[in-house]
């Protein structure tokens, strides 16, 4: 039983990564918070919908479609939204109530076009049969969303840290003033950032329906508090740590599911809270704060 | 007493206060009256910290939820009188902020969001199936307390006099100047000798205490409401954008918020949501690019200007 839970709580973890990534890459290069996160994590599973069980596309197909769709709207997004909010006295703070704005907007439209119905998408429809775990069985679409998370994860590392953009991004997100000296054009480099980082949002959504159940358009807010959680506890700003604190949630997660289920919808808020006391930069984090 | 402050209570808060007495007699959805006042107290508490303090809590319904439990576990579990228990619903969300002091050493969206998560948690803590016996639970609070619309709006309005006045004691007191300078610039504050710990620790519970009595005040005339409806998190949306909208830091602001924008819910919010979430998101958009410093800075930007 314990293994079994620390098990599925690996394939959980690298899941739930995949899902705070995008909000990470995106705090730390800009130093706002992406409230609509969420929703461009219910929309990759509205694509997912239609696409997979609709036309019956293949899986690998959904994924490049959602990114690249979630990508280029990010482009012009970004373009429309940051660079104005940057003028503002406290960025950082009013871009949770900006983003809060976006993420209605979108939950708005797409309830209106489509309705609030729940939807979902048997998991059998992803093919193969129960892998056998340490003696139990899970879906195989579990592995199957694990195994997709491992790959972008792979994505983003590479995107980061073997390319020449990886490395403007960086050099953004280590110092922005710095940056702008040396003539990186900061808006370009951002703005791509907001599309991966949107992008790989969509790619969650695309396994949401999987891995987290039936979905509507209103699941963006808790969905915001799970990537807020997982990536304050790997660190915030800091893309890769973004996997540790998957794992570590994602294995709390099944622990407490098995052992205390009646309180586990606690356990994202309290991790939260719990982290930015003891620790607010995170487990692997610099220090940040200064006052 | 000031003489800007009292010319304040009675430019502002007095004629607001009277209107509000007077209205029933002319109006008679006495409900929708409330909740307006419920709202004002909301925004005007929800000011009281971010408008003079700069934390700015996403999590802000947590103490109005925690004043609705405070009412009415002091009702089913020591069968007080309803007025005690007002006060009780005030010392439940005094006693949550005290417990939450320490995320005031967090800074911006981290201290934003970790409200956010402390307001989860309690939801989920007073929904628990196991606390049933205590909390009700998931199933919500029935409670048997006389229904008394008179009184309920009577005592909002007090609340609201009381929220109104602080806040304008904050914005010309010696002690509101000094949390101002603290906002604006702390490091400078401090050396300047300001006790900045202690300012931000007084605007923080006293805007619990004030969602708590109001959230008491709620649950009373309410008497049956389940744990999701009082820990909703629009409660918290609304007042952050109420206040945004009219200016945060100010007297008026928010009142202009609340009578513009709760008044443009109630005409179209409630027969097509949708249609008001899409403007809501868009008007806020709109607000943070454009205007980040509400309505209330507009005239002084024309100033400027002219």
């Amino acid at each position: 039983m314990l293994a079994y839970a620390l098990a599925t709580g690996v394939i959980f973890g690298l899941y739930f990564a995949l899902v705070g990534v995008g909000m990470n890459l995106v705090f730390g290069v800009m130093r706002i918070v992406n409230l609509a996160h969420g929703d461009f994590i219910m929309l990759g599973a509205f694509g997912a919908f239609w696409l997979f069980r609709g036309l019956g596309l293949p899986p690998p197909v959904v994924v490049v479609l959602c990114f690249a769709t979630l990508f280029l709207a990010g482009l012009p997004l970004y373009y429309l939204l940051v660079p104005r909010l940057f003028r503002a006295r406290e960025p950082e703070m009013l871009s949770l109530i900006l983003f809060f704005g976006l993420s209605q907007v979108i939950e708005a439209v797409v309830a209106m076009l489509f309705g609030n119905n729940e939807r979902s998408i048997p998991s059998r429809l992803l093919g193969g049969g129960p892998v056998p775990i340490m003696g139990q069985t899970v879906p195989f679409a579990w592995v199957y969303a694990g195994g997709v998370s491992l790959v972008m994860l792979a994505g983003v590392y590479v995107y980061l840290y073997r390319t020449r953009l990886g490395r403007q991004t960086r050099a953004i997100m280590a110092q922005r003033e710095e940056a702008v000296a040396i003539g990186i054009d900061i808006h370009r480099i951002s703005a791509i950032a907001f599309g991966v980082g949107s992008g790989l949002a969509a790619v969650a959504g695309v396994f949401a329906p999987f891995m987290l159940g039936s979905f509507t358009p209103s699941i963006g807010v808790s969905l915001d508090l799970t990537s807020f959680a997982v990536i304050v506890i790997g660190s915030l700003g800091n893309p890769l740590g973004t996997l540790l604190g998957g794992l570590i949630f994602g294995v709390s997660l099944m622990l407490m599911r098995t052992y205390l289920s009646s309180f586990a919808d606690l356990l994202p808020n309290l991790v939260l809270i719990g982290v930015l006391l003891v620790k607010p930069t995170g487990l692997l984090g610099r220090r940040v704060r200064n006052a | 007493m000031h003489r800007l402050f009292l010319r304040d209570i009675g430019t502002v808060v007095l004629p607001l206060a009277v209107l509000f007495a007077v209205l029933p007699y002319f109006y008679d959805n006495g409900l929708l009256l409330l909740n307006f006042v419920v709202f004002l107290v909301l925004a005007q508490g929800l000011n009281l910290t971010y408008g003079f303090s700069g934390y700015l809590p996403f999590g802000y319904v947590g103490f109005f939820g925690a004043g609705a439990y405070g009412f009415s576990m002091m009702m089913t579990l020591a069968s007080a009188p309803p007025l005690l228990a007002v006060l009780g619903g005030g010392v439940a969300a005094l006693l949550v902020g005290l417990l939450l002091t320490p995320l005031l050493r967090l800074q911006g969206a981290y201290f934003g969001l970790a409200s956010l998560a402390a307001s989860e948690a309690l939801l989920h803590l007073i929904g628990n199936p196991s606390l049933q016996d205590l909390t009700g639970g998931p199933y919500g609070v029935r409670l048997n307390t006389p229904y008394a619309p008179q009184s309920t709006y009577v005592l909002a309005i007090v609340i609201l006099v009381l929220t109104m006045g602080l806040v304008a004691w904050l914005r010309h007191s010696r002690f509101g100047l000094q949390l101002q300078a603290a906002r604006d610039n702390s490091l400078a504050a401090s050396m300047a000798g300001i006790d900045i710990v202690f300012g931000r620790l007084v605007v923080w519970l006293a805007s619990a205490v004030a969602a708590g009595l109001i959230g008491a005040v709620f649950a009373w005339r309410a008497s049956t409401f389940f744990p999701d409806a009082v820990f909703d998190i629009n409660f918290s949306i609304f007042a952050i954008v109420f206040t945004l909208f009219g200016g945060a830091g100010t007297l008026l602001g928010p009142v202009l918020g609340v009578m513009l924008l709760y008044g443009l819910y109630n005409a179209i919010g409630v027969s097509a949501p949708q249609y008001f979430q899409l403007g809501f998101g868009l008007l806020i958009v709109v607000l943070v690019l454009f205007f980040p410093e509400g309505l209330a800075a507009i005239p002084r930007r024309w100033a400027r200007h002219g």
